[in-house]
């Protein structure tokens, strides 16, 4: 196969007709990737591109079954990570892989296999500081922020002097002022003639960083764009492929009336590595959704599990649903008292993958829509809710009897919403409501919560995507190490002063 | 070369065809170690497949080696379900069969409907007792099911030993460690004259029809089957996880107990220091042979209870040691594991990829 590609002896990088196919979907269809020196290149697409199979392709985590890579104008086999590396390509990943227990430096050696030594100690301290990436060698990593811990990932990176630097949806886990920092630093290494393969999809981010965006939509590339010229809007739409349909305004449906009361409310971390919930209190009102935003990782998980009466809070809190304690009941009882609740994980917490969305119907609404007769499940029943959550959420799937599995991301958040929200519940709370969603599906399921606070029920939405809680919520807090800050109305609070919040600093008295 | 590459769904006709591969697997393997061993493959069949179920009375053996295998495999399949893992039914067997047989010996001589009874509730509450310690260090000190129970098994049979070589022995037994033949109130009535074939067959349809309901229709099973394939969902859903691992571990300890009852008052008739050919164990390949499905156990049960009948029939005929049972029951099992990969892959022809 020869392609000729006159533009490639310019480019650092050039991927031609790369196709991969996967068990049950192409996830890349001859898509080409072009890279040049000191350029800040955004890879842009919904979840389910394929975004991610071009970048494992590029980085050698897997193989392409068509195409080719050239490097410099020559063609190159990267066969592993390690000829990646060798080439000059890092990659920043999403997740992290670092050992809590180390310390800064060994985590550095041990990634490089080299020694921890006083020579690495230097380099470190030499690189962070270049680079305006604070970063004290010989910190424990258990005692780093997020933010901190990505920052260690990019100076291993760094260290390796690279040529590509790849980075994998960096900014989902930092706060807004976090961001910046970040992006000093890219464009700072962009200017040193470093390529910078950029993977989001958050449109403002492009924009403000990127010359360049190639645009992938099931698995095909759809476009380039240059991000100055267009505006967020029209890349969202090359992305989705369809027109977007406009915001509704928000209007409040908050009714003064106490819902959900949580008091004192505390739960002491599991192990080393769990936040402990410390005296969060909250009052949610009916007909109010009320936002709690923070970095992954700040007890966002815990905080829910305390409210879904999965763990049991210590002595002293307090759960107070419609005027009735719960603190010691269990879910089956909270939820038949009105609270229902969306953990984060949708695949083995808030849906058994193995079970078709008839059974995973029972899981939760068995307490509220009689499902059960003479002791019996009933089949019919829980099929009718699951025919009836299918149609009006628009899940698409081939019918109530698929396995939850076998679902888009999306898809199955919006069944899983949907079958908190059909239950009709007086309080909802959903966590990361829209993580890993598409435009269009993250858009049906912020309507149906909107629908249902103004049906006047109670919602909180807990989530690390500040721009759905400022768009979405009557009030925001934010929770930081497992402590909830003071909650301000959002429409007299600042994205800046909600990441002051999430960073645990207080604001100044009245804003 | 041929690879295997993972299908986009676990395939459901391999889920039930696996085990007919494993068993057709098994019994090619077998013949042809048969064959090796200079045995004629024909009498070796013969001997093997056929004799035993030839014949009126050889059904009805089947029956009495299926029964304890059906009880088990049942319970330990809701047990599996639920991620579960007894391995110790065989000592919660014995335990059954140790209280039971007390109970027997208690009321020797007296001629009462309500010894049976007596000797059956004493039976299940044997084998929970001894199912309930591996449940209590689980759900307190996490400790693993899998190596309490087995090592319990092992308790409970020097337990038996001491039992029938002191306190329960036969007075008039010249010594021997055995206990006196149960008095006939404590005998199982038989269902077919002439024949061993015990009550304990119908009390096991009965439990399959139970399990079935309780897996597929009641709101415990249900729980059960989603604390096996997601625990996390499980605790979202509120469905108790101690509460769960308590049930199934009594639910298959009080099956293993009352399968024990069965054997010591039926084809023994009284307590001897072994009484059971590992039936606690064989009900694991039961279980899993079964596909963990209440009707698949019973299919599965006699399936294996031929494999303890061809193995004594093999000794009878063919001089071939006792030992061919366990390398049928070993060789089935391993083809089982072999080929459940098949529900989550297909075997295709490895192409060159093009470049």
């Amino acid at each position: 196969m020869s392609v000729s590609a006159p533009r490639s002896d310019t480019q650092l990088v050039s991927m031609q007709a790369i196709s991969k196919q996967y068990p049950g979907c192409l996830a890349n269809d001859a898509v080409d990737l072009n890279l040049g020196a000191g350029e800040i290149h955004a890879l842009l697409g919904e979840n389910g591109a394929g975004k991610s199979t071009l970048v494992k392709i590029l980085y050698g985590l897997l193989q392409c079954d068509s195409g080719h890579i050239e490097w410099n104008g020559e063609r190159v086999n990267i066969a592993s990570p390690a000829v990646a590396r060798d080439l000059g390509i890092a990659m920043v990943f999403q997740h992290f892989s670092l050992f809590d227990s180390l310390t800064v430096l060994e985590n550095i050696a041990l990634g490089m296999a080299v020694d921890a030594d006083a020579t690495l100690h230097l380099r470190i301290r030499e690189v962070s500081e270049r680079y305006g990436l604070p970063l004290d060698p010989d910190r424990s990593v258990y005692t780093l922020s997020v933010g901190e811990r990505q920052r260690i990932e990019i100076v291993r990176c760094l260290l390796q002097d690279p040529r590509l630097l790849i980075m994998d949806e960096p900014t989902s886990v930092l706060t807004p002022q976090e961001v910046n920092e970040l992006f000093v630093t890219l464009k700072r290494l962009a200017s040193e003639g470093v390529a910078i393969l950029y993977i989001s999809h958050k449109l403002d981010e492009i924009k403000a960083l990127c010359d360049k965006a190639t645009i992938l939509r099931d698995g095909k590339r759809v476009a380039s764009a240059d991000p100055a010229v267009e505006s967020a809007r029209s890349l969202a739409a090359l992305m989705m492929g369809d027109e977007l349909s406009d915001v509704e305004p928000r209007s409040s449906s908050a009714i003064d009336t106490a819902i959900m009361q949580l008091s004192k409310l505390n739960y002491p971390a599991s192990d080393s590595t769990g936040i402990s919930i410390q005296d969060v209190n909250l009052e949610l009102k009916q007909g109010e959704l009320l936002g709690i935003a923070g970095v992954a990782g700040n007890g966002q998980d815990e905080l829910l599990r305390l409210i879904a009466g999965e763990v049991m809070p210590s002595g002293g809190s307090s759960i107070v649903v419609k005027g009735l304690d719960i603190t010691n009941s269990g879910a089956g009882v909270r939820r038949t008292q009105g609270l229902c609740c969306v953990p984060e994980e949708r695949l083995g917490h808030a849906a058994v993958p193995s079970m078709s969305l008839t059974e995973n119907v029972l899981l939760t609404a068995h307490h509220r829509m009689s499902m059960t007769s003479l002791g019996l499940v009933s089949k019919a029943a829980s099929r009718r809710f699951a025919n009836e959550i299918i149609e009006k959420f628009n899940v698409q799937c081939s019918g109530p009897d698929a396995m939850a599995s076998s679902l888009s991301g999306g898809n199955l958040q919006k069944f899983i919403v949907g079958r908190e929200i059909l239950q009709n519940p007086d309080v909802l709370v959903v966590s990361q409501p829209t993580w890993g969603v598409d435009a269009g599906a993250a858009a049906a399921i912020h309507k149906a919560l909107r629908a249902l606070a103004a049906s006047g029920s109670a919602v909180l939405v807990i989530s690390q995507d500040l721009d759905e809680l400022m768009q979405l919520c009557d009030r925001i807090s934010a929770l930081c190490a497992g402590r909830l800050s003071q909650t301000y109305p959002t429409s007299e609070v600042t994205v800046q002063q909600v990441g002051l919040l999430m960073g645990g600093a207080a604001l100044e008295a009245s804003t | 070369m041929i690879r295997l590459q993972p299908r986009a769904m676990p395939s459901k006709l391999m889920g039930y065809l696996a085990p007919v591969i494993a068993l057709c697997l098994t019994l090619l393997s077998g013949l042809i170690l048969f064959a090796l061993l200079g045995v004629p493959i024909g009498e070796a069949f013969h001997a093997f497949f056929i004799e035993p179920v030839s014949t009126l009375y050889g059904l009805s053996e089947l029956g009495v080696k299926a029964a304890p295998l059906i009880l088990i495999g049942v319970g330990l399949s809701i047990g599996f379900r639920a991620q579960v893992w007894n391995i110790g039914a065989e000592g919660q067997l014995i335990l059954g069969g140790i209280c039971g047989g007390a109970v027997a010996l208690y009321f020797y001589e007296v001629e009462a409907w309500y010894v049976l009874p007596l000797m059956m509730l004493a039976g299940v509450i044997g084998g929970m007792l001894w199912a309930a310690i591996p449940a209590l260090l689980k759900t307190r000190f996490n400790a693993n099911e899998i190596l309490t129970s087995l090592m319990l098994t092992y308790v409970a049979g020097l337990l038996l030993s001491f039992l029938v070589h002191g306190a329960l022995r036969d007075p008039d037994g010249y010594n021997f460690p055995e206990s006196r033949l149960f008095h006939d109130a404590a005998l199982l009535p038989v269902i077919m004259e002439g024949t061993r074939l015990h009550i304990g067959a119908i009390v096991a349809v009965f439990v399959v029809v139970a399990g079935w309901v309780l897996l597929s229709r009641t709101m415990l099973g249900f729980a059960l089957k989603v604390n096996g394939a997601a625990p996390r969902a499980g605790a979202y859903a509120g469905f108790g996880q101690k509460r769960l691992i308590w049930f199934s571990l009594l639910f298959t300890g009080g099956l293993a107990g009352l399968a024990g009852l069965f054997e010591v008052a039926g084809p023994i008739g009284q307590l001897l220091p072994t009484i059971s050919p590992g039936y606690g164990f064989t009900a694991i390949i039961v279980a899993f042979l079964g596909r963990l499905h209440p009707v698949g156990v019973l299919f599965a049960g006699l399936v294996m209870a031929l494999s303890y009948l061809g193995g004594e029939s093999a000794q009878i005929t063919l001089n071939l040691p006792v030992a061919v049972t366990g390398v049928f029951q070993g060789l089935l099992l391993f083809f089982l594991l072999a080929t459940d990969v098949l529900i989550n892959f297909k075997i295709v022809r490895n192409v060159r990829r093009q470049l």
